[in-house]
């Protein structure tokens, strides 16, 4: 059987979910293993929504945003996404969470078919990589 | 009046907080006024089976500092809890797990071959690794497990009281001795420190809040005066808990976490990325591999005191060898 990875997609109300949208209206077919969460701008995605994201069964996260330098609807959002999620990848990798499994793509109000290739290529990705299966540790209750 | 009886126990931890309730000086002798130490591994010949032939809730306040790595040290945990009425999460390794913590990113296997047959400083040519059970003429010698992940005190046992900071300061020491000869006790899972950022009671120059380059502590001599972030020296400032006197900023150091997540705060290294990130004047696309690379350690440097504590716990636990 093809592992079919859940992934979590992060998208601003603004551009991204938008595009998403239009990518429906447009009635194009593509991978349904993205489960999106409209936030208000992709700089409100904060690192621990995405931590948890892994932490609850993602296999994937997608975090999508208005272009830069200006599409912004807040002015600074995704600049301040364009930093953190590199650097949040950086530091999941040290935790033992590839960096393929968190993508950060620009997508505009009128990019559905740019959205719709994003979770096609990224769903592959993912795929690939196969189930990353997050378990937090527990303690033992061990005796001596 | 009764005199209270303490229990004092060290579980993963490198013996500074035991220390640390020496800083309190003279104010020793109000403790002594009030309670009597029944137990106290580090200072006095007590053994567990004293422990064990308490009655249960017989220890009034039991302080525990390490963190839990071994099965000894979360028995005790466990037997500490069922004889004392009150217990302290005393230091950041009991309240975060802290150094001993930062095993976390590792496994098992990887700490014992490091330890003990990596060091360059170790011999070992017949690459003995300790074992939980050898096997001897006169029977079985068993040693405590060693296990692949750090946990809290908290994670582990029920706590009542959070004294955190590696190792806490004799304010907070005081706070609960007050507290405990007036009998007015705060209320139960609170946090012995202050209950604003650090940044919030620092009183460095603050101007730009955006920094075009992140430099490591090495790389430059932190001037004295302002705001070590605005340096763009890392600084754990903006996440990490108020109430060490700002001992390391003083010492024109920059904070690096040890009295945890301030409050409201969740995950210390999580909120620490997005505040630093935040503050990059990196705008262009084609650059951000440059502040990027400008952090080398983020999950160490975000997380140097609250691996254990934090939501991943961890690195990423490997499937069972099948
Ligand atoms: S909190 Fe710091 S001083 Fe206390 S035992 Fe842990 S490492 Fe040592
Ligand atoms: S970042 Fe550090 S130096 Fe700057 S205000 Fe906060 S605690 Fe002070
Ligand atoms: S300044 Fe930071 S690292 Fe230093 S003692 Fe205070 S909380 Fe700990
Ligand atoms: S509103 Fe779309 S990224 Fe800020």
């Amino acid at each position: 059987m093809v592992f079919e990875p859940k992934i979590v997609g992060f998208l601003c109300n603004w551009c991204s979910y938008a595009g998403a949208d239009l990518a429906g209206t447009s009635r194009m077919t593509y991978a349904p293993n993205v489960r999106p969460i409209r936030v208000m701008c992709s700089g409100r995605v904060d690192p621990t929504f995405v931590i948890k994201a892994f932490l609850e069964g993602a296999d994937g996260v997608l975090v999508a945003g208005c272009h830069p330098p200006s599409d912004c609807h807040y002015q600074e959002g995704n600049l301040k996404t364009m930093r953190r999620i590199p650097l949040l990848k950086k530091m999941l990798k040290q935790m033992g969470i590839e960096e393929g499994r968190l993508r950060l793509e620009w997508v505009s109000a009128s990019e559905g078919a740019k959205w719709a290739r994003v979770v096609n290529e990224f769903t592959e990705q993912v795929r690939t990589l196969g189930p990353l299966n997050w378990k937090v540790p527990q303690p033992k209750g061990g005796k001596h | 009046m009764e005199k209270y009886k303490l229990a004092f126990y060290w579980a993963s931890s490198c013996g500074g907080c035991e220390v640390a309730v020496l800083d309190i000086h003279e104010n020793i002798l109000k403790v002594i006024e009030i309670a009597d130490i029944l137990f106290w591994p580090v200072a006095l010949d007590f053994k567990y089976k004293d422990v064990e032939a308490m009655k249960d809730n017989h220890i009034d306040v039991c302080f525990f500092n390490g963190a839990i790595r071994m099965s000894e040290q979360e028995h005790l945990a466990h037997l500490l809890r069922k004889k004392s009425k009150i217990m302290v999460a005393f230091g950041a390794c009991a309240c975060h797990g802290s150094i001993p913590g930062l095993a976390n990113f590792f496994y098992r296997d990887e700490v014992m071959n490091r330890a003990y047959l990596e060091t360059p400083s170790t011999v070992n040519p017949e690459n003995i690794l300790p074992q939980e059970v050898t096997k001897v003429k006169e029977g079985e010698i068993t040693i405590p497990e060693f296990y692949d992940t750090v946990h809290t005190l908290g994670q582990t046992v029920k706590v009542d009281y959070f004294v955190p900071g590696c190792p806490p300061v004799p304010d907070q020491i005081m706070t609960l001795v007050e507290a405990l000869i007036k009998k007015e006790l705060p209320p139960e899972g609170s946090v012995i420190a202050g209950d604003k950022t650090l940044c919030d009671t620092c009183e460095r120059l603050r101007e730009e809040k955006i920094v075009p380059q992140f430099k490591r502590l090495v790389e430059v001599i932190p001037n004295n005066e302002k705001c070590f972030l605005e340096e763009g020296i890392i600084c754990c400032g903006p996440a990490t808990r108020s109430g060490c006197g700002n001992r390391c900023i003083n010492a024109n150091q920059p904070c690096r976490g040890c009295f945890g997540p301030a409050p409201e705060i969740h995950d210390q290294g999580a909120k620490l990325l997005s505040a630093i990130a935040s503050i990059s004047s990196i705008n262009e696309e084609e650059r951000v591999g440059e502040f990027v690379n400008s952090i080398p350690d983020p999950a160490g440097y975000f997380y140097r005191f609250t691996l254990p504590y934090s939501m991943l716990k961890r690195k990423l636990i490997r499937e069972e060898k099948k």
